[in-house]
């Protein structure tokens, strides 16, 4: 296991080390980097494995987190409440200002 | 210019993605289902003044957060905690990357979906304080670019980063509590503290464990 933790020193795969790749870790993974970088930093990926275990499970991780978080249901009750006051207001059957119900604690 | 006719068909697919962020701004459903029936009939008024072909799931979402920072938060009668503890970087992955190299035969995601339920994903979301749980919602379950991000919340893109990695790392950290709360890992140099799948040589680095936990 010792890999894990060695691996921020002494190596040097392309032209990022293991500690450049390391700190730009979420601009890759958010797609944030310029194409030069980003190819730098793939290919330091393929020659080190230690650096894309931790690239890799940051990447699995965001996945995890994202698709925990999308399996809300939208209450039917809500979904028929906006479509009924959508259609009042294009019908012109309410005042401009007409979304007391929205916000019932609203000064 | 966009017609409001054609609101209905191209706004309604984005009711579940924006409910869920509603949820997991407010923290409270009935606030939520409000928040984003708010956030419609604004969108519907202004949908003339919306500009076609530009990113629509964007501007309903800055309706969305403008509506929340405006109606929601002023509720609060004490303002939350707005600073986070240092966490270090890749902090997860430095207590259970081990664990799930030590699965053979399954992916790390399979792994990583058996870990957290989705209520402990949402938790520790939620946990987050309002200015860093805002950008890791729009970045890490909208996949919104930092970019879009300084635009939906008004702040510049060196902000957005800064909050994200810190928002982010103060994400593993309420994870990891999960994870030791449901007996995954053992806490690191705990009385017990020498299991099997303890990463025993990864360096302790005890920077905001819960010993310092207020």
């Amino acid at each position: 296991m010792g890999e894990h933790d060695d691996h921020h020193h002494g190596h040097d795969h392309g032209s990022y080390d293991c500690e450049a790749a390391l700190a730009e870790i979420y601009t890759y993974l958010d797609g944030e980097l310029t194409e030069e970088k980003r190819v730098l930093i793939a290919s330091h990926l393929e020659g080190c494995n230690p650096c894309f275990e931790a690239f890799d499970f940051e990447a699995e991780l965001r996945m995890v987190v994202s698709r925990r978080c999308r399996n809300e249901q939208v209450p039917d009750a809500l979904r028929i409440r906006i479509a009924e006051r959508l259609t009042l207001i294009a019908l012109g059957e309410e005042a401009e200002d007409g979304d007391e119900g929205a916000s019932p604690d609203r000064a | 210019m966009a017609d409001q006719a054609t609101f209905a068909e191209q706004a309604m697919e984005y009711m579940p993605a924006l409910y869920s962020a509603a949820l997991r701004m407010t923290r409270n459903p009935a606030d939520a289902e409000d928040l984003v029936q708010e956030t419609y009939l604004k969108a519907y008024r202004g949908f003339g003044g919306f500009q076609e072909g530009t990113n629509l799931k964007a501007w309903l979402y800055r309706i969305l957060t403008n509506t929340f920072i405006n109606s929601y938060r002023s509720k609060k009668r004490r303002p939350e905690q707005t600073e986070l503890d240092e966490v270090e970087d890749l902090y997860l992955y430095r207590r259970l990357g081990g664990l799930e190299a030590a699965q053979a035969g399954r992916s790390a995601e399979d792994e990583l979906m058996d870990w957290f339920t989705d209520a402990e994903v949402k938790d520790a979301i939620e946990s987050l304080p309002e200015n860093f749980r805002l950008p890791v919602l729009l970045a890490d379950v909208e996949g919104f670019s930092y970019k879009e991000i300084a635009e939906i919340l008004d702040i510049p893109i060196g902000t957005v980063m800064s909050r994200l990695h810190r928002g982010r790392k103060a994400l593993q950290k309420q994870l990891y509590e999960y994870a030791l709360r449901r007996g995954l890992t053992d806490r690191p140099s705990g009385p017990d503290g020498a299991g099997a799948e303890e990463p025993v040589d990864r360096q302790p680095a005890r920077t905001g464990t819960t010993a310092t936990d207020d």
